[in-house]
């Protein structure tokens, strides 16, 4: 198992590039989702006043 | 036809509804597979042992790099001659995506570069070529948000997009125009790939990992890019509602 992270003397630069996919894929996911949910609320508590505009239409 | 028919975005938020499901699902299967067979089922390479793996997630990050930065310029291009719609949010949407990729393709060469090389980075044509690109997302991004009206702004930044397109082709063929320490392709060129299958699999598997995701993201963004622009839309109209009774009432008055 030691062997395997070690990568064959170069783990310090095989596992921090890696670590750097993950981290950005993931992020960028996460910010992703993020804006949908808020966005998505936005539109909820925005929706009623529609309905207000269109009721005067 | 087809694109037409997207361009009204509910049929489009219905068609990305199934999509995503099954592209979240094959990123992550794909992803567990390229990982299993890049890190632990593949050999080492006899000249590059085990550094040989950065492959694995530096090609298929630098791949997407260039077809992002293609895909956002021809969606670019397509929302500014046709003026569709939800070509412009695609475009907007897969800037991130691509700067992403593009960060990483340079953190993962500069990581594999230090062992191999015997340094982080070289201002050769193909480092300095991914390096501009990585500047031209950012230049795109920063265009977007810099004018009051988005609609001038998504024009500037299109312009930018089209413009930088030039740098795509430079940077795949960088390594054959001018003397630079990076290899060749050895994978897209004449006569086929020019790598052993035990490692031509994860690479395959990894890169279609991340056409997989870009696809996943890219729909999660477009689909609140879209809200976003039904929240502008309403609160433009609650803006100008009570000022239009206002013009009214002095009209009247």
């Amino acid at each position: 198992m030691a062997e395997f992270f070690e990568m064959g003397g170069y783990g310090a630069f095989i596992w921090p590039a890696y670590g750097a996919v993950a981290l950005v894929l993931a992020g960028l996911w996460v910010t992703s989702r993020r804006f949908v949910v808020s966005t998505e609320a936005d539109l909820a508590t925005l929706t009623p006043h529609r309905d207000d505009i269109k009721d005067e239409a | 036809m087809f694109f037409h028919r997207l361009a009204n975005p509910t049929r489009f938020l219905k068609l990305a509804a199934v999509i995503q499901p099954w592209a979240a699902g094959a990123t992550l299967v794909l992803m567990v597979a390229g990982l299993y067979f890049g890190l632990i089922a593949s050999p080492a390479d006899y000249q590059q042992s085990d550094t040989v793996r950065m492959m694995y997630v530096h090609v298929p990050a630098a791949w997407m790099a260039m077809f992002c930065y293609t895909a956002m310029a021809v969606s670019a291009a397509i929302g500014l001659i046709w003026k569709h719609p939800l070509a412009d949010l695609a475009a907007r949407s897969t800037a991130p995506i691509g700067a992403g990729f593009t960060f990483l393709a340079l953190l993962t060469g500069s990581l594999w570069g230090k062992p191999m090389w015997g340094t982080w980075w070289v201002w050769d044509a193909r480092l300095t070529s991914v390096l501009i690109l990585f500047f031209l997302y950012l230049g795109y991004m920063a265009l977007q948000d810099a004018f009051d009206d988005p609609a001038r702004g998504t024009k500037a930044s299109s312009i930018l997009a089209l413009v930088g397109l030039v740098n795509v082709p430079i940077i795949k063929f960088s390594v054959d125009w001018w003397n630079t320490l990076h290899q060749p392709a050895s994978v897209v060129k004449m006569g086929g790939p020019a790598i052993h299958p035990s490692m031509l699999v994860p690479l395959i598997l990894m890169a279609l990992a991340f056409k997989a995701y870009y696809i996943w993201v890219l729909l999660i963004r477009i689909r609140a890019e879209v809200n976003a622009g039904k929240i502008r839309a309403l609160r433009l109209r609650q803006a100008q509602g009570p000022s239009q009774h206002m013009n009214e009432e002095t009209a009247n008055g």
